[in-house]
């Protein structure tokens, strides 16, 4: 009787104990996540310059459906995550694979230049990327040596190419991250399942079709999940490597965000609103690719 | 694999690492040329590295951005650390179903778009006179999911048996999180000091909305603000660029093997 009195406090000490520890995280995370979503729920029904704000219902989300630079926004974020992510999944998969392989040497190498990207901040790399495209720029002067150009070629005044130097940027920046999280899932796949597949007569590509991709759908899944969000958050390459132009055309959804907040005459109702349809397209997105994630079972 | 196909991956394995080291090649070239140079294609290193370190020193404040960033991301890296660990061995060892919830709650955090409540959070911090500080620059992402659930994740891995044998010698909850669990999960500590330097350093749009302050700028900052003048110094703008790289390189390989294994373990 005494002794199981004396074990359920000393289960409850331990229950006590788990909550202190895990309070103050938790904490931050509502006052610096939850609190200002709700605000900024309340903002959105809002419009006004600065601090003046009157609730407007839903005008804002009207609003945003008819303002031409945030459609374009809209429209680019969607452009590169529908052509980069895919690109860069792929190639972090295929060089993950290769990676995995023990006839291969100098994978040490390999894998910690692929990396070394992300070791760059995302303002460097978008500096070096405008500079590298620049009308006088290093790709230029190789382009008009080998032949192809006689002049420089404004990369970044034309929106196709200037959205073609952000998906370019994107995927050497990011290739590398997820291939380790590649790496790091194949450790957990027996390699005789791949020695055995061989003896079987697969091909290495029936083997990455047959055994890699459907063993690593988990992680496959987190990083699908991470870059979607990531990408329709995009902010530093639009605002440091094409500043958005030419005239709007590769400005993406944050940046027009962050514009409409700080740098014209403030309307943060009206951003708010914005950044609202941000959450509701990565939960979606999230959504459908769990959802699709769980049916090639 | 036969000689053919083994060419073939190590070619296909060569021109994309050649591809991933090259910009960053370009920048430390760039960073000891001059500027004219650079625009007429040099791939060699030059010799003017002296004279853009003082053309770079005396137009921007370039002590001023280099100390804040590492103020603002070594005191981030610390106790984003230890509240993020000790949440997440909290999760993991003390786990019942409340704490469960709470968990699957946090998680919803992730999706937050930092846009969606930079707005709000300025203006809290405004209020709170937190504006051009260190503890503005830290509070919004000082605790996150990911890091939590990094830590939960390890700390499955923690033996039972450990920390009976604590509390049979004395020990409470705390100190066995101290002196057992910290020391065993050096490779997780790794990886996740890894990720979070490197964000913090990185970070970009906080600094942008909340540092107006010209001490107060960061490294980023300051080489964003190069790049805005009219005319463009390669030489210069390239050595900012790589005194803002430099840092979370030497941090990516001092760490570099503990955090294959940390991302491992949080993979599993």
């Amino acid at each position: 009787m005494d002794n199981s009195k004396k074990k359920l406090s000393l289960g409850q000490k331990q229950s006590l104990a788990g909550w202190a520890f895990l309070t103050p995280a938790v904490l931050f995370i509502a006052v610096m996540s939850f609190l200002p979503m709700i605000q900024a729920l309340f903002l959105s029904f809002q419009s006004g310059k600065g601090a003046n704000l009157s609730w407007t219902g839903v005008t804002n989300y009207v609003r945003m459906f008819q303002d031409p630079v945030f459609m374009q926004a809209l429209k680019n974020n969607f452009i590169y995550l529908i052509i980069q992510v895919p690109i860069m999944l792929i190639l972090a998969l295929i060089l993950a694979s290769l990676l995995n392989n023990k006839d291969l040497r100098f994978k040490g190498l390999f894998r910690t230049a692929i990396f070394l990207p992300c070791a760059t901040s995302l303002v460097s790399y978008a500096v070096i990327f405008r500079s590298l495209f620049a009308v006088d720029g290093l790709i230029n002067i190789v382009l008009i040596k080998l032949g192809f150009l006689s002049t420089g070629y404004n990369f970044l005044g034309h929106p196709n190419s200037a959205r073609i130097v952000i998906i370019l940027a994107l995927i050497w920046r990011w290739t590398g991250y997820n291939m380790v999280f590649y790496l790091s899932g194949l450790q957990n796949i027996e390699y005789s399942i791949y020695e055995s597949a061989k003896i079987d007569g697969a091909s290495p590509i029936q083997s990455f079709w047959g055994i890699t991709v459907p063993l690593l759908k988990p992680t496959i899944l987190l990083t699908a999940i991470m870059s979607t969000n990531g990408t329709l958050q995009l902010f530093d390459e639009s605002v440091n490597l094409t500043y958005g132009g030419p005239s709007n055309a590769t400005i993406t959804m944050s940046h027009y965000i962050y514009n409409v907040s700080f740098k014209y005459v403030p309307n943060f109702g009206y951003a708010a609103a914005m950044s609202y349809l941000i959450l509701f397209l990565v939960a979606v997105l999230a959504f459908l690719q769990m959802k699709v994630g769980d049916k090639r079972d | 694999m036969t000689k053919g196909k083994k060419f073939l991956a190590y070619s296909f394995l060569t021109v994309v690492s050649l591809l991933s080291v090259f910009p960053l090649y370009w920048m430390m070239v760039a960073a000891t040329n001059k500027s004219v140079a650079v625009s007429r294609g040099t791939l060699m290193f030059g010799t003017e590295l002296l004279n853009n370190t003082k053309k770079l020193f005396a137009s921007q404040n370039v002590y001023a951005a280099l100390g804040n960033s590492f103020k603002y991301s070594i005191v981030m890296t610390l106790i984003s650390l230890f509240i993020c660990s000790i949440a997440g061995y909290g999760f993991e060892i003390f786990h019942d179903k409340a704490k469960d919830r709470v968990m699957s709650i946090i998680l919803l955090a992730m999706m937050v778009p930092f846009a969606a409540i930079m707005i709000p959070l300025y203006q809290m911090f405004s209020k709170a006179n937190l504006l051009n500080s260190t503890l503005g620059f830290i509070l919004p992402s000082i605790s996150t999911p990911f890091l939590i659930m990094m830590f939960r994740q390890s700390a499955r891995s923690f033996p039972v048996d450990i920390m009976e044998a604590a509390r049979l010698d004395g020990l409470n909850e705390f100190q066995i999180f101290c002196r057992m669990f910290i020391p065993t999960m050096r490779s997780t500590y790794a990886a996740a000091m890894t990720i979070t330097f490197m964000n913090a350093w990185n970070s970009y749009l906080w600094p942008k909305v909340i540092m107006s302050d010209a001490n107060s700028i960061t490294m980023p900052m300051m080489v964003a603000n190069l790049k805005s003048g009219y005319v463009t110094d390669y030489g210069t703008l390239m050595l900012a660029v790589l005194l803002c790289t430099i840092p979370t390189v030497i941090v990516f390989f001092l760490l570099q093997k503990s955090f294959a294994e940390g991302i491992t373990g949080a993979v599993k």
